[in-house]
């Protein structure tokens, strides 16, 4: 303890808390120093930390609010992109549906066409080989008839005539 | 410095001052009492100068703080309790620095005289009464008259809330004092073996010395939490008894 005492009041047995000389300074010194601390706190720093704070909270907010509103858009985007996929859909399978059946009448006006074509040939053909038929059937008496006298003749050596032969021969062919 | 554990706490003359016959000197108290302030003021203001959006690692901490002490006031005290924000920001940080700074080797600790902590703890009591009259008008007195308490023992239940309500400076002030008193005694006790016993011991001295120094080295971190929890609970306690002068009735 070589620190001399500048206050006589303030004996060296003392206590220093309880050294009651002390007590007005310290009380004058807290008053000042913590009053101007409070002051500082709420005219500065309190104000300061409490706009800081509310800024980032609004900004958080506002932030919230556009990533919200930018959600509803790219929603209603994506709804009316599907609304138009599904008339575009719909198009395309009328349009579809319609060549489908243009096509379809049309082939059938074509085969329609090229059946009646084929009936008519069919018929012109067949009336071709009727006619050939019935030539060549009108051939076939004369030829058997002479065929039958000449055998007729070489065979029996005796002449038929020509009446008599062809008679039997339509007889024959009934 | 004096192997000692009370001399640590002693007031030491600066400059001495003397106004109207009071002694005003501005003493190693007061030096200390005005670097708390500049530490935690000039700390506060400097890392929330930039007011950033992002906050650096410095604005962070103040806002933390800040944040600590607002939740803790809206908890105890409800959004009425707001209102006194800046008293209590005020008591729990110049606490926890000036705790903190007396931590520091053959600094001096604010917080460990009686004087200091009782006027802390009479401003806050002054500030509970004078808003619970200014805002209840009569009705704080229902502060120490509890409802559904049978006649006849009412008596001695008003005499207890009124003793609970007297002692809350008291017990306010002397445990922040004490604590801080307490803490700092042990560890210089603790840490004046080791010197003691080399000088006394020599080698043996050493080897034993290790002990203490272990202990101290604990203290000195239990300490630390002492001087955060202390200003806690100075803070903590501040904001129930305002919650009293705001919701009288229990």
């Amino acid at each position: 303890m070589a620190t001399p005492t500048t206050e006589p009041g303030a004996a060296a047995g003392v206590f220093p808390p309880f050294d009651t000389s002390t007590f007005t300074s310290q009380i004058l010194w807290l008053v000042l120093s913590f009053g101007l601390f409070y002051y500082i706190m709420s005219r500065v720093v309190l104000p300061r930390i409490s706009g800081i704070l509310e800024t980032r909270s609004g900004r958080i907010a506002q932030d919230l609010d556009e990533a919200n509103r930018l959600k509803d858009e790219s929603d209603a985007a994506i709804a009316a992109y599907e609304q138009d996929l599904a008339t575009a859909k719909t198009n395309a399978h009328k349009i579809a549906q319609e060549a489908r059946d243009a096509g379809k009448a049309e082939a059938d006006v074509k085969r329609a066409e090229v059946e009646a074509d084929m009936t008519a040939r069919v018929a012109d053909a067949e009336a071709r080989i009727a006619k050939i038929k019935s030539d060549a059937m009108s051939d076939v008496g004369s030829i058997a008839t002479e065929t039958a006298e000449t055998l007729v003749s070489q065979l029996l050596g005796s002449k038929v005539t020509k009446a008599e032969v062809a008679k039997a021969v339509s007889n024959v062919k009934g | 410095m004096a192997n000692d554990p009370i001399s640590q706490f002693k007031i030491e003359k600066i400059l001495p001052l003397e106004a109207l016959g009071y002694d005003i000197s501005f003493t190693n108290s007061s030096l200390f009492m005005l670097a708390t302030v500049g530490v935690a003021a000039g700390f506060l203001v400097l890392t929330t100068s930039g007011r950033g959006l992002i906050p650096s690692r410095g604005q962070s901490i103040s806002e933390i703080i800040y944040e600590f002490v607002a939740d803790m006031l809206r908890s105890s005290a409800g959004s009425e309790g707001m209102r006194f924000f800046p008293l209590v920001f005020s008591l729990f940080v110049f606490i926890l620095v000036a705790n903190m700074i007396g931590m520091f080797p053959y600094f001096f600790t604010v917080t460990s005289h009686l004087i200091v902590t009782l006027c802390l703890a009479l401003l806050v009591i002054g500030t509970v009464i004078g808003y619970g009259f200014y805002k209840n008008g009569f009705g704080f007195l229902k502060l120490f008259v509890p409802s559904g308490v049978p006649g006849i023992i009412m008596p001695l239940i008003v005499f207890i809330e009124v003793l609970s309500f007297v002692s809350r400076p008291v017990s306010l002030s002397i445990r922040l004092f004490a604590n801080m008193l307490a803490g700092h005694i042990t560890l210089k006790v603790f840490t004046g073996f080791i010197p003691m016993l080399i000088g006394s011991l020599g080698v043996v001295g050493v080897v034993g010395g290790i002990l203490p120094l272990v202990l101290g080295v604990a203290i000195t971190a239990l300490e630390f939490l002492v001087a955060f929890l202390q200003a806690y609970v100075f803070a903590i306690l501040t904001c129930m008894y305002l919650n009293d002068a705001i919701h009288p009735s229990h």
